[in-house]
Parts: structure tokens; sequence; C-alpha cells
């Protein structure tokens, strides 16, 4: 599943772009030192082919619905890491864009969540290990179950804290948890036979396609260490920026951190500007939000009374809108 | 002059598979001479095509470009001499637009700004498609796209062209524009296709190659009038030799059961030999 | 398999609407991928509770829909495509979320309504967000928008390869299915073994295809590097009157609840 900027905060949003862009920067730096030009078109070609395959479903046995390849194993198992890292992230890019699918903000989750597990975590720790000399079909199968197995769960694991950590769904995380890891489990078995059984046809029609990448360094040498750090700190930084920037209320990261303490004062330096920035805002806000459960101190009528304004303004700003957009348009084609 | 020489030396290649793609291929092709090489699928054509400018090396034998022997060390002067159009223009319009298409090749040979933009306008203009330079390949039609192609290699400024089956996949009409163009060229140029009556219009000679050898060498008349020769090779007349079968019945005769029409009753058949 | 066409050409219409020549087209690709930035995350940061706010941002799309002749109801289908899976996580907020908010009478507002609505609103705001960048971009020019504001060349390499050859690719890969269509009379889906070898064999396809492209670069004198002659753009006067006041107006009704404040000038229920 794609996370979507409906349910992502700024916060979160923002901590995983600047992981996942260093993670393409690193990757990027990685291939210009691998002086491979046949990866240049064949990493464009290949993005686009993951496309193409998509749009062919399968029936899953037994179940009577239908699926569709997931790819990000299938590239790492083809590329090698680094390479299926940038082919991914550019195949959620487009997405992103041309079907507003995840978004634009969720683009660095979601590049985070279905680009670093296959390319860096699954393919080179689990599925070559596992694979070992020369593969069988079983083995192959069985290899490529595991790997997407992980590489899903660890995905929809993603998913869920980012999810959980922004706020702005309600969702508990044991039950979206329990939603979605078993859901995950059944999609990555899947996903790992079907990936198994095109590596298979592949090899058997053309085996040097994959020993191409066989023949490559297996990735001990990329600092999946340093990354983590270089995004923890990264995620921590923007974290404490964006919760005091970004908020009048306790919502986001920091929403979730009072839930998780129990406390709703949280006594950090960077709170106190926050606790500054809400004064002014109250001071130069006429009203504060109209609806919310915290604040308890207004009663119903005056709720009430608030609610009222709130939807004739609102019914107000979208007349407003259309309006501007009609004149607009007039003018243009005037 | 001796510059647009292309000689190949008894040309051998064996794929890695063990497939035998050429047995023995010689030929000599001077300087502005446009040639034709046809053949049946799996004749070698493409596989000849791909070692005129060192994509895949020879098993044995030798190509000459110009005066000199194509080596590892020449093959960038020789890929410049040497302009390739791909059947598939998909594969060789890789880039956002066709000025970033048509200007992929200068800007790899290091020129200037101001060089870069006169080449890829005279190019297109050749071509008849400057009013699609801001164009993305995708947008064009397939008529476009091979014209588009042919620019990208005319802003390298070659001096031989090879295009492998320039005519495939375009209508009646693009086919027209195409052969047309074509005509215009003043450089050695090499031919692959099935299209047999491009060769025809085209070509002043031709080459027929047959299961990797060299089966026939010289002017295409001749050779397309050698029905032996064509038969063995799995091709066929042009349409244009082959006579109208409306005016000239005993090329291909009427089914018996027609008796009732006779010949003069037709109404008059109209067009120009 | 319909479906899948029409979501291949709706792709295609995209991608052309960016080719119209109007003042919003014409400005540097990087003010208008920075606004976006910008409009997304104000959007996102609001309260999870908040509605009204929120509702002046449409604004935003509705006057570049208008100003770039976007045909509008197809900008509101892809958007409305979008929707479902914002709603299918939303969904839960009404069943977890019971705390009362607002009695009308004897009806009983619950937070999770209004914070549900809310992701539905913002799911409209950023996914149109998007999608009307594209269309008055072009991806290429966003990507060369990036590549300006310090992505690195290799991915930029990779995403223009992969946008170049998506068309291709879709294209052959609608034919594979269709053929296959044909054939199953009716049947839904594929089963496992031989969808593997209906991709396999689109894979290999592929790969040729790779092989054949980085032929026709050799031809012209590749050696490792792409350069593309970036088309002369320049962040000027307009650009930046652009984003300076998009980025204004969207930091004011971040701050300001706009029809608050208007709705309480009709009915004064002020203090």
């Amino acid at each position: 599943m794609h996370m979507a900027d409906a349910l992502v905060s700024p916060a979160v949003g923002a901590a995983f772009w600047a992981a996942s862009a260093g993670i393409i920067a690193h990757s990027s730096a990685h291939l210009r030192k691998q002086l491979d030009d046949r990866k240049v078109p064949l990493m464009g070609v290949l993005g686009a082919f993951v496309f193409a395959a998509q749009m062919i479903n399968f029936s899953i046995p037994a179940t009577g619905s239908s699926g569709h390849l997931g790819g990000g194993l299938l590239l790492a198992i083809l590329l090698g890491p680094s390479a299926a890292f940038l082919t991914i992230a550019s195949i959620l890019m487009v997405q992103a864009l041309f079907f507003a699918d995840g978004g634009l903000l969720a683009l660095g989750c979601n590049i985070f969540n279905l680009g670093v597990f296959p390319a860096f975590i699954a393919h080179p720790f689990i599925y070559s290990k596992l694979i070992g000399r020369e593969p069988s079909q079983s083995r192959m199968v069985f290899a490529a179950i595991i790997a997407a197995v992980v590489a899903l769960q660890c995905g929809s694991l993603g998913v869920v804290l980012q999810t959980f950590v922004s706020g702005v769904s309600s969702l508990p995380f044991d039950t979206f948890v329990l939603l979605m890891q078993p859901i995950h489990l059944a999609i990555g078995v899947i996903e790992g036979v079907v990936t198994a059984l095109i590596v298979s046809f592949v090899y058997r029609a053309r085996p040097e396609v994959l020993q191409s990448v066989i023949q490559e360094k297996p990735v001990g040498e990329l600092p999946v260490r340093s990354l983590l750090t270089a995004f923890l700190i990264s995620a921590a930084l923007l974290g404490g920026l964006f919760s005091w920037l970004a908020s009048e209320q306790p919502d986001g990261l920091e929403w979730s951190i009072a839930k998780i303490t129990g406390s709703e004062n949280l006594t950090q330096p960077g709170f106190k500007a926050h606790e500054a920035l809400t004064a002014v805002q109250e001071k130069t806000a006429f009203l504060p939000d109209y609806a919310r459960p915290e604040g308890a101190g207004l009663d119903n009528n005056k709720r009430l009374g608030k609610t009222l304004s709130g939807i004739v303004g609102s019914a107000l700003t979208l007349v407003i809108c259309t309006l501007t957009g009609v004149v607009l348009r007039r003018r243009r084609q005037g | 002059m001796s510059h647009h020489i292309v000689e190949t030396r008894h040309l051998k290649h064996i794929y890695p598979d063990g497939t035998i793609a050429l047995k023995d291929v010689s030929f000599r092709i001077e300087h502005g001479e446009s040639v034709g090489i046809i053949g049946a699928n799996g004749a070698g054509k493409s596989t000849l095509l791909l070692h005129l400018n060192g994509y895949l090396t020879a098993t044995s034998g030798e190509i000459i470009i110009g005066d000199d022997p194509l080596t590892k060390q020449n093959l960038a002067v020789i890929r410049r001499t040497v302009g390739m159009v791909f059947q598939d223009p998909d594969d060789q319009l890789f880039m956002p637009t066709v000025f970033d298409d048509v200007a992929f090749g200068p800007i790899n040979l290091g020129l200037s700004r101001a060089e870069i933009e006169t080449r890829v306008s005279e190019a297109l203009s050749r071509v008849e498609a400057g009013a699609l330079r801001d164009k993305p390949p995708y947008h064009l039609s397939c008529g476009e796209k091979k014209r588009v192609a042919i620019a990208t290699v005319l802003s390298m400024l070659p001096e031989i062209l090879v295009l492998d089956e320039p005519t495939n996949g375009l209508d009646p009409y693009a086919r027209r524009l195409l052969i047309a163009l074509l005509k215009g060229f003043h450089h050695t140029r090499i031919v692959t296709s099935h299209d047999l009556d491009m060769i025809f219009e085209l070509c002043e000679r031709t080459i027929v190659l047959h299961e990797g050898e060299v089966m026939a060498d010289g002017p295409t008349l001749e050779i397309f009038r050698d029905n032996a020769l064509l038969n063995t090779c799995r091709l066929e007349k042009p349409l244009a030799m082959q006579g109208c079968p409306v005016c000239s019945p005993e090329h291909r005769p009427l089914p018996k059961q027609q008796p009732l029409i006779e010949p003069h009753s037709r109404k008059p058949h109209q067009h120009n030999h | 398999m319909l479906a899948i066409n029409g979501s291949f050409l709706d792709f295609k219409q995209l991608d052309l609407l960016a080719l119209r020549q109007t003042a919003v087209h014409r400005l540097d690709p990087r003010a208008k991928v920075l606004t976006t930035l910008c409009f997304i995350v104000c959007v996102v940061s609001f309260d999870k509770y908040q509605i009204s706010a929120m509702l002046p941002f449409l604004i935003y799309p509705v006057a570049l829909i208008a100003v770039g002749d976007l045909p509008p109801g197809y900008i509101l289908r892809k958007i409305l495509f979008v929707l479902p899976f914002a709603l299918l996580v939303g969904l839960f907020n009404p069943i977890f979320d019971r705390q009362v908010v607002l009695q009308i009478g004897p009806l009983d507002i619950w937070g999770g309504w209004v914070s549900c609505l809310s992701i539905l609103l913002r799911a409209i705001l950023t996914a149109s967000a998007a999608i009307i960048l594209v269309a008055i971009t072009g991806f290429p020019a966003i990507c060369e928008a990036l590549e300006k504001l310090k992505m690195p060349q290799a991915f930029a390499v990779q995403l223009q390869f992969l946008y170049r050859y998506i068309f291709v690719l879709t294209d052959e890969g609608v034919r594979t299915a269709r053929a296959r269509q044909i054939r199953t009379f009716g049947r839904r889906g594929l089963d496992l073994r031989h969808f593997s070898s209906l991709v396999g064999h689109l894979l290999l396809r592929t790969w040729e295809r790779a092989e054949r492209i980085h032929m026709a670069m050799l031809a012209r004198g590749f050696s490792g590097e792409v350069h593309s002659t970036r088309r002369q753009s320049h962040f000027g006067k307009p650009e930046l009157i652009f984003t300076v006041c998009w980025v204004a107006l969207f930091i004011l009704l971040r701050l300001y609840n706009a029809p608050q404040l208007l709705g309480s000038l009709f009915t004064g229920s002020m203090q």
C-alpha cells in the first residue's frame, strides 16, 4: 500500500524525503563508480517494463481475486541494489505525479518503504544468500518468497509507523498492524512466487542476462548502517523543527508523543517556541479551530454557533473559489 | 574522396550460442554508391550492418572504412563516419524532445552550443522536420519518427549512411515521402530492406545475402531479372517489374470460371508504366 | 482490459496538456515545483480536525485550472480516482474516534467523522496539486527543475529514460494483454504460470530493446554521460511574483481561518 499525502504530517513527510533523497544521491554516486554504461538505457526501459507488467493481472490461486506484480524484488535481481533502487524511486515519482498515487509529500515515505527494503535488504541479505551458487527452480522460488515477504513486511510496517506517527488517522497502532501485516504476508508470498517464475523463465531463455548481476560484487560496501544513522538524525531534527513550526495544536509527531508519554505538556526547548507561536496566533486569529475534541472549555451552544459560522463561511469560500475560476477562464478566453 | 569506401573481407561471425550468422562476406562499396542489401529473414543482413560501425566484432575477416581497417582504436572516428539508422525509430529516439535527440551526437562530439544549434537546424530541415523540434518523440507519427531518426544521424555529418528497413511500417504516402528524401542524399548509402520496390527505386547496385554468404552482387536490374537466383534466396521480383496483372493477363491468368465477361467489356484500366 | 487502455490514454492526455502555451505553462518549472510543494506542506500541516480553514486552499487548483486552460472535468475525474484510497484509511476514524464534538439536536457528531472529512479534503487538495503541476509543467520540465535544484544527474537521466519508454512499453503491454484476452474467452485473470511466461517474454523483449538503444547511443558517440541541452529557462520577475504571491497567500490562509472569519461576519457569533 502506498502512503498518501492525506495521511502524512509535514514532519514525517520531510524526514522521509530527506532520507530518500540521501539514498538516491548515494546510489547515483555508486552507479557512476560502476561505469557500466549499458545500465543507463537498461534501467529506464526496465522501469517502463514494470509499469507495463503492472497492467497485466493474474488470478491468485484459490481466491478468485486478481493481483499484479510489484516489481521491486525483480528489479533488484535484474539490476543490483543501487540501480534497482533508483529505478523503483523513478517509478514511484511518475506514479505520484501522473496518478497522484501517494502524493508528492508522501513520495519520500513511499520510496523508502518500497525501495530500500527490496533493493538494499531483501535482495543482498536474503535472496542472494539463500540462492547460493547453483540455483534450482525450487530453491529460487523459496528464496524469492522469503525475500519478498521480508521486503513487504518491512514496507507495510513502514506505512503503519508513518501513519501512526503522523496522527491524521485515528487507527490505533496495534489494530493497524494487525490489519496490514497479514495482508502483506499474503501479497509477499504471491510476489515471491511470481518473481521467481519470471526470473527462472528469463534464466532458461537467456542465462547471460542474470549472469551480469550475479558477477557484480555483493553490496557489502553499502553503508546501510551509516545510511540509517543519517536518516535517524535527519528525522529527529526535522521532526523537532516541524512540530513547533507547523502546528497550532498538539498534532502530528507531537500529538503522538503526547499520547505515548501520556503527558500533554512536553518540556523540551523546541516546544517553548511552539507555545510562543501559539500565543501569537491566538492573539491574531479571531477564532481558533471550531471543531476539536480537546476544546472542552466550550459549551455546546458556543460550538454550534461557531460551527454555523464555519459552515456559512465555508460555503461562501467555495462560491468565491468557483467564481474566481470562472472569471479567470472567461478572461483567458475573452 | 577515398574516404567513403566501405569494404569487407571474408567477414565471418558466429554468435556465442553457436549460430553462424555470417560465413564469408566480401564486397567493396565505392564513394557515392547506393547499395541495397537484400535477403530472406535470417540471411545475416542485420548482423552485417552491426559490424559496419563496430557494434559487433567479426569472428574473423576485416572491415575497411575509408583507408583504415576498423579497430578498437578508431572506433569513435568510424562511428562518426558511418551513420547508422536503426529499424525501430523508438530505439533511436531516446531523448525527451526531437531537438535533444538530434543534438545528442553533436554534444558527444564536444561541439560548441552555436555549432550544435546550426547542426540540429540543418539536419531537421534536411528531413523536413523543422516544425517538430520541440516535440517529444512519443507524440510523433511513424513517418515523422523515421525522418527524425535520420536527422539524428545527419547531425553528425556522416559520410556513409546505413539504413536498416527504412520503409518498414510506413503508410504508402509516408513511404513515398521517405524514398524521395533518400533519393536526394549524396552520401554513400547502404540500405537493407524487404521492400524490394524501394531498393529497385533507390539503389543502382544490390547485394544478395543468403545464409551468411554473398549470393550475388551487381546492378539491381540484373539481379531482379534473375528468377532462379531470386527463387533460391526466397525473394521475389519487385511489383514494379512484375507487370500489371490487368494489362498483361499472362502474368496472372484470370480464373477460368469467368467466361461471361469479355475482356473488352472491362473498364479501361489506366496507369503509367 | 478496457479499463487499462483507458488509464493509458489518460496518461497521454495529461502529457499533452503540458504542451499548451499559457502564461502559467511558460513559467520556469522551478517556480511551479516550489509553489506546489509549499501548497502541499501547508495543507498537510493542518490539525486533523480541521476542515473550514482548508477550503480556501481550493483557490490554487481552481485558479490554475482556469489560467492554465485545463479541462476541469478531466482533472476532477483523475482526483476522484485516488479518493477511495484515502477513504479506505479515513473511514476507520469514525470507528475509533467517537468523542462527541458537537450536538445538533439529537445528532451527535463524532470527532472521527470530522477528521475523516478532513482526510478527504486533504486528498482532494494534494492530488489536484500534483496533477495540475504535471499538466502545466510537463514531466521533463519537472525533472529539469529538480536537476537544477540539485537532484543527482544519474537519477535525472533515469527519470528521462523511464518516461520516454513508458509510452513504448505500456503500448506493448496492452497489445500483449489484448492478444491474450482474445484467446481466453472472457475468463478473468491468468494463472501464475501463464502470467509469468507472458511477462517473461515481455521482459526479454524489453531487455533486447535496451540493448538496441544502447547500440543507437554508442553509434552517436555515447561514452557513459548523457548531456542534455537544457532549454534556457530563467527564474525572473514573473516567476518571483508567482511564487511569492502564492506562498504568501498559503501562509496567510494557514494562519487565519478565512471561512470562519467570513462566516462570523454574517452570523455575528464572534465572541
